[in-house]
């Protein structure tokens, strides 16, 4: 297993190189640069902003320059559209808010999703299952563009419970809406890969062998149903993970959060390299450290799994 | 307005004294004396040299103060210049500057303009306003961007630590009007050398202004609170003002109803329903910015935007009624004039086309195109590029629609901004729908757009043109060059203009002392106040 870790951990660092390299090049293929603007730059200006960034270096050199920052310096760049800050200060200020708010809809997909989706199998075609069913479809078909705009009217508009948008850590009610705007769609996912993996288990020869053997039906889920049950939960989850903490332009514009979501969006409109290739790695990063950790839990989760 | 009643008006309104709008009688103020105001996107930049945004100007006006401020007109007024005077050739400006203090309690010397406007030119600062003190003409500032000269020869200087003395290369009758722009604006050198680049975060930034930095969460909220050390503090009511980030206009308008902001720009669309229902709220005031398609009339561009005739009935075709009154519906005027109606001194020819019917125009435009050889039998086709937003996607379908009865096709190319602003500045595309807005109150920031060597990105190209508007820079009065200038627009069609803008928002009533008559915007929280309902 540690062989398998360090394996695995030795092929990502290449993997990143790649994604560095091709992300590098295709951003600088796009038209347009991060100065590109209505009013075009007198040449002169333009000159001195290339020269002071960097950019009038020829494209290898550049990526050079951005690989040895990195590894030496662990310093990602300037933004050159918030001249004030370093991406990593960008980062910085960014991620723990959508890391915040990504996690805790990611707890909170997950006992929802798992939960609904296995009463719904325990109970399959009954009332429960067609409203679990029913509220999973209902969460999965309203997209959360819709619904943040919802929730901002019905919650801050009509009843004035929550704050419409903003951010901050220490005041819990301006987490709720964007929690609940992202985890839905992917609860009622979870939900239904729970209930169509749990209704698969439920019907193999060891459960039906523990039931005939007496063994309670409370043991019977827990013990022995459920954890199979998880393997595609978890293969699914992985990825999910990794896309909720980077969080989502959706929750980030609607909400106003300061995530990195909308800050991955703008940097590639924007054409502001550093700080589109610094959430790349970011994302890319956590990707790869994703995969393993489903791995190993597919390890702990199945005997049957070996590495 | 003539140029010499301009400069003497500018001149009386510099003896006047310069003090913030107070509480009228009978007007109650509030306890807390919050305003908070609606931004759609982060705050790029706090450093006066570096910003390139409207919302950054709006910011930095309330942290910094230049040598001049705008009144609720519009009109200049000092801001720390407490005088000026103008030399014969009016080449040299001298300005007395008033005692007035950094937020950290230093002096506001001239030596802090001159370091900051040194600091704009300088490439190492690589600002990308560098252009506006060459637009302010400032004497070296073009060599000194391009590193043939060094900073420190640039046409300031501080005589002494009150006086501030400008040279510049050339007479410009707009140079008071530029003072009031945030690239001019002062910066404490110490600070800035103390910090780099992080000098404006909060904690660290010092201003000149009626208000200091107190937090900034980018993308989130900004939130500044009075400065004691304001020369003009006494007068100032407003205690914090916060700009809040909204990036989806729709949630910013929820928000406001919900008591959230004081002041959130009205959606597209929804003017006519929130000024029924919020008719003392809901507000139209026109804005300097002028919307048009501009024709690609450059050897890239196509054959027949060549000819003056097909350009003249494209413009005829579209119909600005429909364009104003059904789909922006916020108060827009149709444009057909480039510069904006309500521009200080402008006065806008009688274009023929503004006084036809649709009907007139149509016919005309029809008569036009067959004169060029093109009609039903011969259908014209051209493309109509626009950057990826849902109003210029409805403008560029009603205009496909307006020029199909002429037998003009139309293919819609929708790109993303920075491809839609790297194909027009390379002359690839045939028409390419763009905006202007004016970088201060004057004819010339929207003529010089069409001068042979101004951004120009269809390329056209006229000599009176030109001559006219280098006229424009030592006439005594401007207007009837200003005026002969756009006759020329009009008769040459470099592009068809559509609409001049007008801001639509909403603002609660209880906030006092937002100027709706100044068509730049430009707004002093100094002068805020609000009143208890």
């Amino acid at each position: 297993m540690f062989a398998f870790i360090l394996r695995r951990l030795a092929v990502a660092i290449p993997t990143l190189l790649v994604l560095i390299v091709l992300s590098f090049l295709l951003m600088h293929l796009a038209p347009g640069g991060p100065f590109t603007q209505e009013r075009a730059l007198p040449p002169q200006v333009l000159a001195n902003l290339n020269a002071k960034y960097g950019l009038d270096d020829p494209l290898w050199r550049q990526i050079w320059n951005y690989v040895y920052g990195i590894v030496v310096h662990f310093d990602f760049g300037p933004s050159f559209v918030y001249p004030d800050r370093t991406v990593n200060q960008l980062i910085a200020d960014g991620f723990p808010v959508t890391l915040t708010y990504g996690t805790l809809s990611f707890l909170a997909a997950v006992l929802v999703g798992v939960t609904l989706g296995s009463l719904a199998a325990i109970r399959q075609n009954s009332w429960l299952d067609y409203l679990a069913v029913g509220i999973s479809i209902g969460a999965q078909v309203l997209p959360n563009f819709v619904m943040a705009p919802l929730l901002v009217l019905v919650l801050t508009l009509w009843l004035g419970w929550l704050p419409g948008g903003g951010w901050s850590f220490s005041d819990p009610s301006f987490w709720i809406m964007p929690v609940i705007a992202l985890s839905t769609s992917y609860m009622a996912s979870i939900a239904r890969i729970t209930r169509s993996s749990m209704l698969e288990v439920l019907g193999s020869n060891h459960i039906r062998t523990a039931r005939a053997k007496g063994m309670p039906e409370r043991r019977v889920i827990l013990r022995h149903a459920l954890r199979p049950a998880m393997l595609p939960v978890v293969s699914y989850l992985g990825p999910v993970f990794v896309s909720m903490i980077t969080g989502s332009v959706v929750i980030d514009i609607y909400f106003s959060t300061g995530g990195i979501g909308k800050a991955f969006v703008d940097s590639a409109l924007n054409r502001d390299y550093a700080v589109m290739m610094g959430v790349t790695i970011l994302v890319g990063a956590l990707t790869i450290l994703f995969n393993l950790v489903v791995d190993i839990l597919y390890a702990w989760i199945d005997p049957k799994i070996r590495y | 307005m003539s140029k010499l009643f301009t400069t003497t008006a500018l001149l009386a309104a510099l003896a006047l004294p310069a003090q913030a709008v107070q509480p009228a009688e009978g007007e109650t103020l509030a306890d807390s004396q919050t305003y908070t105001y609606w931004l759609l996107d982060a705050i790029k930049t706090l450093d006066p040299a570096k910003n390139t945004d409207v919302e950054g100007s709006d910011v930095l006006r309330q942290l910094f103060e230049g040598l001049m401020n705008e009144d609720a007109t519009g009109g200049m007024i000092p801001g720390v210049a407490e005088s000026h005077t103008e030399s014969d050739d009016g080449l040299t400006h001298t300005f007395t500057l008033r005692d007035a203090k950094w937020s950290n309690g230093d002096p506001v010397t001239a030596g802090d303009f001159v370091y900051a406007w040194q600091r704009a030119v300088n490439p190492e600062t690589a600002s990308e306003y560098a252009w506006f003190l060459e637009l302010m003409n400032i004497r070296n500032a073009t060599q000194i961007i391009a590193g043939e000269m060094t900073p420190d020869q640039l046409g300031v200087r501080a005589v002494d630590d009150k006086t501030l003395e400008v040279t510049l290369t050339t007479r410009t009758p707009y140079f008071l009007k530029t003072l009031s722009h945030a690239t001019t604006f002062p910066v404490p050198q110490k600070v800035v050398e103390q910090h780099g680049d992080a000098w404006t975060q909060p904690g660290n930034l010092v201003g000149n202004g009626a208000f200091m930095l107190e937090s900034h969460n980018l993308g989130v909220d900004i939130t500044m609170v009075k400065n004691p050390n304001y020369w003009d503090a006494a007068n100032v009511v407003m205690e914090t003002v916060r700009g809040v980030t909204v990036n989806d206009n729709n949630i910013g308008l929820t928000r406001y109803l919900a008591g959230e902001l004081d002041r959130v720009q009205i959606p597209a669309g929804q003017y006519p329903r929130l000024s029924q229902e919020y008719p003392d709220q809901a507000i139209s005031i026109p804005y300097s910015c002028s919307y048009a398609y501009v024709f690609n009339v450059s050897d890239k561009g196509p054959e027949a935007l060549k000819d003056v005739r097909v350009r003249q009935a494209l413009t005829l075709g579209l119909n600005r009624d429909i364009i104003v009154n059904q789909v922006l519906q916020g108060g827009q005027k149709p444009a057909y004039s480039w510069t904006h109606w309500a521009t200080e001194g402008f006065q806008a020819p009688d274009a023929e086309i503004a006084t036809m019917t649709q009907e007139e125009r149509t016919e005309k435009a029809r008569a036009l195109l067959t004169e060029a050889g093109y009609g039903p039998d011969n259908p014209l086709s051209l493309s109509l590029q626009y950057n990826t937003d849902e109003n210029h996607k409805k403008l560029a379908i009603a205009a496909q629609q307006f020029w199909k009865p002429l037998g003009v096709n139309i293919t819609l190319n929708n790109v993303e901004w920075k491809v839609h602003t790297d194909r027009m500045q390379n002359q690839d595309f045939d028409m390419a729908r763009y905006a202007w807005c004016a970088d201060y109150n004057e004819a010339t920031t929207f003529l010089d757009w069409f001068r042979t060597d101004g951004y120009n990105s269809g390329k056209w190209s006229n000599a009176e043109y030109d001559k006219l508007m280098a006229d424009s820079k030592t006439a005594e009065d401007t207007a009837p060059l200003y005026k002969r200038a756009e006759e020329i627009l009009a008769e040459e069609v470099p592009a068809a203009f559509v609409y001049h803008y007008s801001k639509v928002d909403m603002i609660n009533p209880a906030i006092k002392g937002i100027p709706t008559e100044n068509v730049t915007n430009a707004w002093y929280a100094k002068d805020l106040y609000r009143i208890a309902q």
